[in-house]
């Protein structure tokens, strides 16, 4: 195995990774990644391309943040109902009816509709702009971050029920990648 | 997280709107699949057009529709009535079953799209959980 360190480390290159990148036709993968429409593991910084800033904006747009909020984080507590273990301190959660009719959830829907909104400020620093929420998120909540995941899917349900046919599959794609890299900075801070 | 009589009463019902409309949303689902994650276009590449709409996406969407309506069928024992299905898919198609999640996602995108009165919070409950045992009853047999 030693001579493989005296190799020079270009050649080392060529054969480690783009002979099994021509294998493997494809990027290696990762589990969480699978999720994640176009995302590469090396991209130190996610490219959005002008189609992809206005179909995310669009969005945004036609948005009701307290209607879509709170039917949100509705779906989030009744179709996962395991991720009311984080919202003890707001009194009744036993039932679709209760979820719904509860004023604490569409107040706290919103709250999430606006932390997404923050990521339109600056869409090429959303890792930077998500920090303080990210530490937030994993030392004080302590909020398992499997459950970002299905949060935005429900979010992406609820929109596809206001925007209909408008939910084009290229919105839909610009959307995913937009809930992945946010999904991906809030994971960030924690260890 | 196995069915309940509600569970299924609700699937049921949430099927007798979208049987009509088989082909068509089949054909959305597959499109967004295949669009929105290309790397399930992996398994399709001896497809002519794997542009969303396309006539083999529109003919296969109604393939696998048509697959989850025998799905509903069989709803009381998954595993059993699925049984061919997982072999095929075990053994042949070879389809990574992380794939199943994301085809699920997309079918639930497309009700909520379709339906979204009837699509509420106890539906999507209901067929998220059915879509769930669904991919488990036909990856049954992968190993």
């Amino acid at each position: 195995m030693e001579f493989i360190g005296q190799l020079p480390p270009l050649f080392l290159r060529t054969i480690g990774q783009t002979h099994l990148a021509e294998i493997h036709g494809r990027r290696p993968r990762r589990p969480y990644l699978n999720i994640c429409p176009v995302l590469k593991p090396q991209d130190t910084m996610v490219k959005w391309t002008a189609e992809e800033r206005a179909a995310i904006e669009a969005v945004f747009a036609s948005l009701d943040y307290e209607s879509v909020g709170r039917e949100s984080l509705t779906r989030l507590l009744v179709v996962y109902p395991w991720t009311r273990r984080y919202f003890g301190g707001f009194g009744n959660l036993f039932n679709t009816e209760a979820i719904m009719a509860n004023p604490k959830v569409a107040a706290h829907g919103t709250v999430v509709l606006q932390g997404l909104e923050m990521a339109l400020e600056d869409m090429d620093n959303i890792k930077k702009t998500y920090a303080s929420l990210s530490e937030l998120h994993s030392e004080k909540l302590q909020v398992d971050p499997g459950n970002f995941q299905l949060l935005g899917d429900c979010l992406t349900v609820v929109i596809a029920t206001r925007m209909r046919t408008e939910f084009t599959p290229v919105i839909q794609a610009a959307w995913q990648k937009f809930l992945c890299v946010v999904v991906a900075a809030l994971r960030r801070q924690y260890n | 997280m196995s069915l309940s009589a509600k569970d299924k009463t609700i699937v049921k019902a949430l099927w007798a709107k979208i049987s009509p409309k088989t082909e068509d949303i089949g054909n959305e689902a597959m499109s967004r699949m295949l669009y929105v994650y290309p790397q399930t276009k992996t398994y399709f590449s001896h497809w002519s057009d794997l542009t969303p709409g396309s006539a083999p996406v529109r003919k296969h969407g109604k393939k696998v529709l048509g697959g989850i309506g025998l799905a509903v069928e069989k709803i009381d024992d998954l595993f059993a009535g699925l049984l061919s299905l997982s072999e095929l898919h075990a053994f042949q198609l070879r389809v990574d079953p992380a794939n199943f999640k994301i085809l699920s996602h997309n079918i639930l995108v497309v009700c909520a799209m379709l339906f979204p009165v009837d699509f509420t919070p106890e539906a999507h409950l209901a067929m998220d959980k059915f879509l769930a045992r669904l991919a488990l009853a036909l990856s049954d047999k992968y190993r």
